[in-house]
């Protein structure tokens, strides 16, 4: 069907819904104030803003220091074909994390306030400085795409002279940041179910940062070559899937010596609204992709390996909200469940990042190997055509 | 030198005095309705507990080492020398990692405002600084809430606790909990009947220090880690270089 010129779509009519709803409560967030829009309240200080948009934004956007640190550090040169997708998604996820922010903070018009009232010994400000100094990494590392489209080659050779710096700074802001993002909750031991309130909630952290950004490199290719036609060569998405196989048995290990060093293995089988949470997490993030994976088979299978990255996905993801949320209900007394609008905001920021990727694989040079002859770069067709195709 | 609150509830007849003279010096609204109300909120920072004719205070307890102040990202909430934890409303950005971070859950928020605030009881630093006791505890009738020196309260407390064996149970709630606090609570029943967390629970130790002892890794940590990845990525890169040439030099002797 089509409408003024504009082809009609489902995943087309869900984006417009999604964005109307979200505009909806935008409206509502800075008109009507955080208790209009959310059901936060005192005993529930942090919802879902904080516990998904940005515990589980910043981990889905580890891809970029990843990937980065393999080709650049470590020259695995079989993965150069993939920096250039996961450096955009990091950059994405990064802004769009920024974006959640500003619903999140009672006062976004203070944000600033970070670098004039420092104080050192908060995690909180240790986390706000990485991350708006790796996003400013991670735009320099995202230039050249934009550079290249215009053909700008100077600017290009200035950029490539500081990119092993900006690479090692890359890493380094993301080992602090996303193993800090744990340690945000080591203050509140005593609020925490045992499951999750370990000493090592900084260093699981960091390992589920990498495991989820091979996952997405994974998953998002898939989407990618499904959507425009641009994906990764099966052979790379093979070895990024046996890489993940490595990650998740290191992290299970770890996780379940942690849980034997601390003595509570038993209570994990005991059935518990806990526990429950807790073998949801374990099942998607460890379960099932293991099993996947362990088959050789499954590996070079594209539609498989899509399974088991989404499931480590999801299984993570459900990791930092159980950590952010479900650990705490117990001490609070009370159960959080979203706000519509809450959920709506949320659904806004990643229909966003799905938006801006599906821009900037159309009209940056972002599946393309820079090693690689000169591209004709894309005709302009209007967006409106080339986005959202299906 | 620092000063204290100590409250008794064996003292205390639950006229909410405390609690009507706390709103007026903080410029709150007090009426029946607010004084009906039994949980503290943005607009009231004490209330008193009933429980069977029993009572019990609550308001912040004004740690040694706050877990508030510490992991504030600007620094918006400090311990002054007098002992009150005072909160600096122009640096707040509204995280509200101060109220996840409370082991008291004291820090509330203004849910419903467009610049929005944290409260909690700051126990009234310009009196205090002024030589002057704090408001609910110069409004309370039958001095169940004191005022004075910490040194000499928590001394009057163990007096007490001494001279009336099975009046209390035997515990200053303050002294010890995440590292002592500047207001102590005696009580003839339990406190955590009235949702004060157990000593059992929340440590004798400050809460900062959890956090404290991941920060404290990163002077040491940051060079260390850049200077590895510095070197793997030199090693790395002079190895690529020089198989590079090799090939290069290998190709020229097959030409030959």
């Amino acid at each position: 069907m089509t409408i003024m010129g504009i082809k009609i779509t489902f995943w087309r009519v869900v984006f417009v819904v999604i964005m109307v709803l979200g505009i909806y409560s935008t409206y509502v967030r800075y008109l009507q104030g955080l208790g209009a829009v959310s059901n936060m309240n005192d005993n529930f200080p942090w919802g879902l803003w904080i516990g998904f948009d940005c515990l589980c934004g910043i981990m889905l956007a580890a891809g970029g220091f990843v990937v980065t640190g393999a080709v650049y550090i470590f020259h695995v040169e079989r993965l150069h074909c993939i920096v250039r997708s996961t450096v955009l998604t990091a950059f994405l996820g990064y802004v769009l994390f920024i974006v959640g922010l500003l619903y999140d903070l009672g006062r976004p018009w203070f944000i600033w306030h970070q670098l004039v009232y420092m104080n050192f010994h908060s995690v909180m400000f240790e986390v706000g400085m990485c991350v708006m100094t790796y996003t400013t990494v991670l735009f320099f590392e995202f230039l050249p795409n934009v550079l290249e489209r215009f053909n700008l080659h100077t600017p290009i050779r200035w950029v490539k002279k500081i990119y092993p710096i900006l690479i090692i700074l890359g890493i380094l802001l993301s080992t602090l940041h996303q193993s800090s993002l744990g340690s945000l909750f080591l203050i509140v031991p005593e609020k925490m179910n045992p499951f999750w309130a370990t000493p090592a909630l900084p260093f699981f952290f960091f390992l589920s940062a990498i495991a989820c950004g091979l996952a997405m490199t994974i998953f998002e290719s898939t989407l990618s070559s499904r959507a425009f036609g641009r994906g990764l060569e099966r052979s790379v998405l093979t070895e990024l899937g046996g890489a993940l196989y490595v990650v998740l048995w290191v992290i299970g290990l770890l996780r379940v010596e942690d849980y034997v060093n601390r003595g509570i293995v038993k209570s994990i089988f005991q059935p518990s609204y806990e526990a429950y949470f807790l073998w949801a997490e374990l099942t998607m993030a460890f379960v099932i992709p293991l099993i996947i994976l362990s088959f050789k088979a499954a590996r070079k299978s594209p539609t498989m390996l899509y399974i088991a990255s989404l499931s480590t996905i999801l299984g993570f993801v459900t990791n930092r909200l159980n950590v952010a949320m479900t650990s705490m209900e117990t001490w609070i007394g009370h159960h959080y469940l979203p706000k519509w609008t809450e959920v709506s905001i949320t659904l806004m920021i990643c229909a966003m990042g799905f938006f801006c990727f599906s821009l900037a694989v159309n009209y940056l040079p972002i599946f393309e190997d820079e090693h690689s002859e000169k591209h004709e770069p894309a005709p302009l067709i209007p967006i409106a055509e080339q986005t959202l195709v299906h | 030198m620092s000063k204290a609150i100590l409250y008794d509830a064996t003292l205390c007849i639950g006229c909410k005095q405390c609690e009507g003279a706390c709103a007026e010096q903080n410029k709150l609204p007090y009426d029946d309705k607010v004084a009906g109300e039994t949980i503290q909120s943005e607009h009231k920072y004490t209330v008193v507990l009933t429980q069977n004719d029993r009572y019990m205070r609550r308001l912040c307890q004004h740690c040694n080492e706050p877990a508030c102040a510490s992991v504030c990202p600007v620094g918006a909430f400090h311990k002054t020398k007098e002992g009150p934890v005072v909160y600096d409303v122009w640096k707040c950005i509204g995280c509200r990692y101060c109220m996840l971070a409370c082991a008291f859950s004291q820090p509330k928020y203004q849910w419903g405002k467009l610049n929005p605030r944290v409260t909690k009881c700051i126990m009234c630093p310009d009196r205090v600084q002024a030589g002057k006791p704090t408001a609910c505890a110069e409004a309370c009738p039958t001095g169940a809430t004191k005022f004075g020196e910490r040194d000499d309260l928590i001394a009057e407390a163990k007096d007490r606790l001494k001279q009336n064996p099975g009046t209390y149970v035997d515990e200053i709630y303050g002294l010890t909990e995440v590292g002592g606090t500047s207001v102590f609570l005696l009580s003839p029943v339990p406190f955590e009947d009235y949702g004060l967390p157990k000593l059992a629970k929340i440590g004798d130790k400050p809460l900062p220090e959890y956090t404290g002892r991941v920060m404290e890794l990163m002077p040491d940590f940051i060079p260390l880690w850049a200077l590895i990845l510095g070197g793997v990525y030199w090693v790395s890169n002079r190895r690529a270089e020089v198989a590079e040439v090799e090939a290069e030099e290998r190709a020229l002797r097959g030409e030959k």
